[in-house]
């Protein structure tokens, strides 16, 4: 990638992600809508668990800035972050978690059920069960002589189950042009992990999978960006799998509603100080970014936000007979 | 030597679950607790609350989550003499651990000739109408119910769910222990007030295969469970104010089935109607009604209805949820069309 194309990735890196947080923040008040004084999650126009993706936007973008809508993206319970960036349609997507008729599956999945197969984008609410279908998504490709790859993003927590592992092992064996990626936020619920997995880099199972495996520090878009580049790029060329580990934190609880009194005291003021977002509006201005660019690009993210928001409160609930629809093809 | 306990001692079904596996670990220093969020958290349905602040963390384990693991591990501790209480999050994640369920678990006693028995207990929340969708909303009552080889029984209230607990943790057998979140009595959930009961602090057991007579009645009887049986005690009340009695039968047990319960209440009412929240087809209502029509001697004065979750994921907009969800308007509903001629 030359030096020009970069930083238009760089900028859309940071729209991006200020898209993506004005996203949470828009969902935060409507979510609380109707759950208060008393705290209900069967109340309001968002009824059910909500996680929000605050503080990992950087594993979102710089992974998908590589990507085209014929590269397939499986993501997990936490999706919003991922969806916004590899161009789920936002409309149709926030109509989706309002229940709406207009929504991605007319109202039928919901906030940990986003499908759009315009962009090849799925999620699912169990634990490490994207990665399968991103394994075979990416044989697809392969066997198709196409050079699209597939990504699956999973938690921390998800390494450790089952399908982690053998996902990785058949994407070896298959050679399959898919690029597994941790988002390392430290928790899986309440549980911290490094109480709960035996290495301490998740990174290193690569090579248990004769995969490369990357460590990246910091929660930094760019050096997500390098990593996954050449990750990707690998894939394409039809050498393989990989496996790379983001360091990166949740800034919000583990769903709306928790009380995170597993945390250490503290720990959020230090998470929220080192906040991924305005860290890298402070470096693109350094390194010679203009703000009155970085300012519209903000503007313009939350503009699509708020009318997407505007749009998915307008729009009608589903038809409850519609709901035997869909259920065989 | 209980405290002299108020008679008005009102627990939740999380409180009075938690407080069953604490006093049966101080009794036997077999049982232990395993799972996602149990120790530190006390269990994401408070099923296990300050159970690691007594009993420590070499018998309350937080797990990865790995439930093919700590469940196939149970069954290892529990054919090695321990009595492992495990939960399983929610039920819909069984996809992840079935085999160490249902092949294992409920397959040791037989397959070794009784040899190696399987006392363990695994918990696990079901239930929907909250809006999280068909991942974390099932029930899946049928899908356990069918498997030969372990008990599967849910409580509809806060006394049973300890005596049940207690019985299940005492039993030689696996014991799937459902527990529905609508009956839970988590702050973050909204919860039917019914379903918290007086709770004797002392030990007792409720029976792992009885259906119970949670109301008595003449003209109907109304066979539920879980949050079922709090849909057809509304519904009752509210028949009962036009003078017809429904009889309720909370089955508690969904394996083994308390047919007999059954039998002999539809034998003196001639009249079924079976509710459950699990998906219709090849469910508890086929069961039951089939259990009935089995029996040859009763004679119904109205054909057996049922009424569940359509065979259809359960959505999540709140539009569409609500439409499917069985509810007490919909039992009132069929019961007044069973018993139109009778009106
Ligand atoms: C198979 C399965 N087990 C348990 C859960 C419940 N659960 C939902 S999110 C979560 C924690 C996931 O942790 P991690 O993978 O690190 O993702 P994070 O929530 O931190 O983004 C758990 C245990 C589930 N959804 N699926
Ligand atoms: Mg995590």
């Amino acid at each position: 990638m030359n030096a020009k194309s970069n930083q238009n990735d760089r900028l859309w890196m940071y729209a991006t992600m200020v898209k993506s947080r004005h996203f949470e923040a828009c969902i935060k008040p409507a979510y609380f809508e109707g759950k208060t004084p008393v705290f209900n999650m069967a109340k309001g126009p968002l009824p059910g668990e909500m996680h929000l993706s605050d503080g990992q936007e950087p594993c979102a973008v710089g992974v998908c800035a590589h990507l085209r809508a014929d590269d397939t993206v499986t993501a997990t319970h936490r999706p919003h972050h991922v969806a916004i960036a590899k161009g789920v349609d936002l409309d149709a997507m926030t109509a989706e978690i309002f229940g709406k008729a207009t929504g991605l599956s007319g109202g039928r999945g919901g906030h940990m059920h986003l499908f759009d197969a315009k962009v090849n984008f799925a999620c699912s609410g169990i634990i490490a069960q994207g990665l399968g279908p991103a394994v075979g998504a990416a044989l697809a490709a392969k066997m198709r002589g196409e050079d699209s790859v597939a990504i699956a993003y999973l938690g921390d927590g998800a390494a450790n189950q089952g399908a982690f592992h053998e996902a990785l092992n058949l994407a070896a064996v298959w050679n399959a042009p898919v690029v597994f990626v941790i988002e390392d936020n430290a928790y899986g619920i309440s549980v911290a992990k490094k109480d709960c997995t035996a290495v301490a880099r998740n990174a290193d199972r690569a090579a248990a999978y004769a995969m490369p495996g990357h460590f990246v520090a910091g929660n930094d878009p760019d050096a997500v960006h390098a990593v996954a580049g050449e990750a990707i790029a690998r894939a394409r060329r039809g050498e393989g799998p990989s496996l790379i580990e983001i360091e990166t934190c949740r800034l919000e609880g583990h769903f709306m509603g928790d009380a995170e009194g597993y945390r250490p005291p503290g720990e959020v003021d230090r998470l929220k100080a080192l906040d991924p977002i305005p860290r890298y509006r402070e470096r693109l201005l350094a390194e010679g970014f203009d703000a009155a660019d970085l300012d519209a690009a903000e503007a313009e993210s939350q503009r699509q936000v708020d009318a997407a928001f505007t749009a998915a409160r307008a729009a009608a609930l589903p038809d409850p007979s519609e709901v035997y629809d869909h259920v065989f093809a | 030597m209980s405290s002299p306990e108020a008679p008005t001692r009102k627990l939740t079904i999380a409180r009075a679950m938690s407080e069953a596996i604490g006093q049966e670990m101080a009794a036997d220093s077999a049982v232990m607790v395993m799972g996602e969020d149990i120790a530190k958290l006390g269990g994401v349905f408070g099923t296990t609350t300050g159970l690691l602040e007594k009993f420590g963390p070499e018998r309350v384990r937080d797990t990865p989550i790995s439930e093919t693991g700590f469940i196939g591990a149970a069954v290892g501790l529990a054919g090695a003499g321990f009595r492992p209480v495990v939960e399983l999050m929610f039920v819909d994640f069984f996809g992840v651990c079935m085999d160490a369920i249902y092949n294992l678990a409920a397959k040791q006693s037989y397959f070794s000739g009784g040899q190696v028995t399987c006392p363990m207990v695994l918990m696990t929340s079901v239930g929907g109408g909250y809006g999280d969708a068909g991942q974390h909303s099932q029930c899946l009552y049928a899908t356990f119910g069918h498997l030969p080889g372990m008990k599967v029984v849910m409580p509809s209230n806060a006394h049973d769910a300890k005596g049940l607990m207690l019985a299940a943790i005492r039993d030689p057998n696996p014991v799937i222990f459902m527990f529905h979140k609508a009956l839970q009595g988590m702050g973050w959930l909204g919860t039917v007030k019914r379903s918290i009961t007086h709770v004797p602090d002392g030990d007792y057991t409720v029976p792992l295969d009885r259906a119970q007579i949670a109301r008595e009645g003449r003209d109907l009887t109304i066979v539920s469970l879980g949050l079922g049986v709090h849909h057809a005690l509304d519904a009752a009340e509210t028949l009962a104010k036009s003078g017809i009695e429904a009889e309720v039968i909370d089955l508690v047990s969904i394996a083994p089935l308390d047919r007999a319960t059954v039998r002999q209440s539809v034998g003196r009412t001639g009249r079924l109607l079976v509710v459950d929240d699990d998906y219709l087809s090849y469910g508890v209502g086929a069961e039951v009604i089939a259990s009935v029509c089995e029996d040859g001697a009763i004679s119904l004065k109205a054909t057996p209805r049922r009424i569940a979750h359509p065979d259809v994921p359960i959505p999540f907009s709140p539009a569409m949820e609500h439409h499917v969800l069985p509810s007490a308007g919909k039992v009132l509903e069929a019961a007044q069309a069973m018993l139109e001629p009778a009106l």
